[in-house]
């Protein structure tokens, strides 16, 4: 059989020469290499005073986009709830009464829009379901919480505040 | 005569504190060099450089919970912390931490008690450490604590021997017991290890399983006794064990930078033209980098190797160190008839 790495040592059954009876060379051998490491870089990140950079690919909590008015995306059409495989997303539609056309941009737009932080998994299904580019996952982390209640976002956890956009090109689809 | 026993009185203080304190700044260094081993940092947040973590971690001990098992047998498992603590601290007494110091005429050794039978002392102090790990283990109605402690006592006794042995050799070079001669008649570079390197080697790997340190950690190893005899216990109680470990580590690595590296001792100490008061000012802080020195040695073996198996413990203890201190013993009295 041909072996998959060169890395590969085969066992034998070999009588101990006298330097390995000994011991004592082995010992001094494996310290010389823990004193190696004493000189070599640390791989500790110093986590208050530097944050590591994010993969680009990294899935946080959700965002629910407004469009360039300032309007919510969200249609309720519950695509998202659908794809969702941890059954993490409730929403309540309602129809876009007169004078609201500055608040929503389709004419049925979530009432009432729920992510259950506990049980979503951060696949990023729901974006990929979305035909409105309403909701995106950010980078940003889901904060810890005493209680569970806590961990239910409403919409006014998750849409999008007119002053603090969040940039979400990294993640829109490429057709 | 009042002078000689304030003076006495604030050696022994002194040495006291001086334990303490090198023995709670091993718990930080140990760290340290485990993480530095590890490609980590260490503690790092209390203090400079972490500096004030063993404060930190004296505290947490102290306001933690005690618990005593309600089947132990409560006066044994308050008895055995404090005994390995006592018999830890009381070895640090024939220990010459350095020259003598002379004032107003009157000579003042640096040394707790110049004991005769020093070396003999610390031997007999170390050996009843033990009954503080078995009554501790023992007390704690633990199979795991019960087991531990057997380990412990066990591995102790066995490797006494050897130890002994060890120190025989050295006994018969100098012809003196007193830890002070022993340290005396290695003046310069003169020192025992060049005579004695076999010996050396054997009573530092005694040492080692006498201070209950990696490899030998066998008695508290996590991976099969959970803690060992150290189980049960918890808050200050198991702060006195872990703590006497340090305490028996300092000890032992004074005893050995004494008996083989020359204790106070240091090259070219009598051209450096310093006055007795100075040179004994130097050659104490001399002895205590060897110490540390030693101390770091200990860590670094202990976050290098993994432990022994019970058997080759046994196996290494009675089979091979014994024997070689055994041929040590007779070589030393060989060189000492030829060369003498």
């Amino acid at each position: 059989m041909k072996a998959l790495t060169n890395r590969a040592k085969v066992a034998v059954d070999k009588e101990y020469t006298l330097a390995e009876r000994l011991y004592l060379p082995a010992v001094i051998k494996g310290m010389l290499i823990t004193l190696s490491h004493v000189f070599r870089r640390k791989a500790t990140v110093k986590y208050p005073e530097v944050e590591k950079e994010f993969a680009p690919v990294y899935r946080g909590h959700h965002v629910l986009k407004r469009d360039e008015e300032g309007r919510e995306n969200c249609t309720a059409c519950g695509l998202c709830a659908v794809a969702c495989p941890a059954e993490a997303i409730t929403m309540t539609a309602a129809e876009r009464k007169k004078g609201e056309e500055k608040l929503y941009r389709e004419e049925k737009y979530a009432k009432v829009y729920e992510i259950n932080m506990l049980r979503c998994i951060f696949c990023g299904l729901c974006e990929e379901a979305c035909p409105k580019e309403a909701i995106f996952l950010t980078d940003e982390i889901v904060k810890a919480d005493y209680n569970r209640k806590g961990f239910v976002y409403g919409k006014d956890k998750l849409v999008e505040k007119m002053d603090n956009r969040i940039d979400i090109t990294k993640r829109q689809k490429k057709y | 005569m009042e002078l000689a026993l304030l003076v006495k009185i604030l050696i022994v203080v002194g040495v006291f504190v001086l334990t303490l304190l090198v023995a709670l700044y091993s718990t930080w260094a140990e760290r340290k060099v485990s993480a530095v081993m590890q490609d980590r940092i260490g503690p790092n947040r209390a203090g400079p450089f972490g500096l004030l973590q063993p404060l930190a971690d004296g505290v947490k001990m102290f306001t933690k919970e005690e618990i005593i098992p309600n089947t132990a047998n409560k006066f044994l498992f308050v008895l055995g912390p404090c005994l390995a603590m006592l018999t830890a601290g009381m070895t640090s007494a024939v220990i010459p931490w350095g020259d003598t110091f002379v004032i107003d005429g009157q000579e003042f050794t640096l040394q707790a008690a110049d004991v005769n039978i020093g070396i003999l002392y610390a031997f007999g102090v170390v050996s009843v450490g033990v009954y503080g790990i078995m009554l501790g283990g023992w007390a704690s109605d633990n199979k795991y604590s019960l087991i531990g402690a057997i380990r412990a006592s066990s591995q102790m006794i066995s490797y006494e021997l050897a130890m002994g042995l060890s120190i025989i050799a050295i006994i018969m070079m100098t012809g003196s017991l007193s830890i002070r001669e022993i340290v005396d008649q290695q003046p310069g570079f003169n020192w025992n290890i060049w005579y004695q390197p076999l010996g050396f080697v054997i009573f530092f790997i005694c040492a080692l399983a006498e201070t209950n340190r990696a490899p030998f950690d066998l008695p508290e190893c996590e991976t099969e006794l959970i803690g060992g005899y150290h189980t049960e216990y918890s808050s200050m109680k198991l702060g006195f064990f872990l703590f006497a470990e340090y305490f028996n580590m300092f000890i032992s690595s004074a005893i050995i930078a004494a008996v083989y590296f020359g204790g106070y001792n240091f090259p070219f100490s009598d051209q450096l033209g310093l006055s007795q008061n100075w040179l004994t000012i130097v050659g104490s802080l001399v002895f205590f980098a060897k110490v540390i020195l030693g101390i770091l040695v200990f860590m670094w073996i202990r976050w290098t190797l993994p432990r022994f198996r019970y058997d080759q413990l046994m196996k290494l203890g009675w089979q091979i160190l014994i024997p070689l201190a055994i041929v040590n013993v007779l070589l030393t009295g060989l060189g000492i008839i030829v060369f003498k």
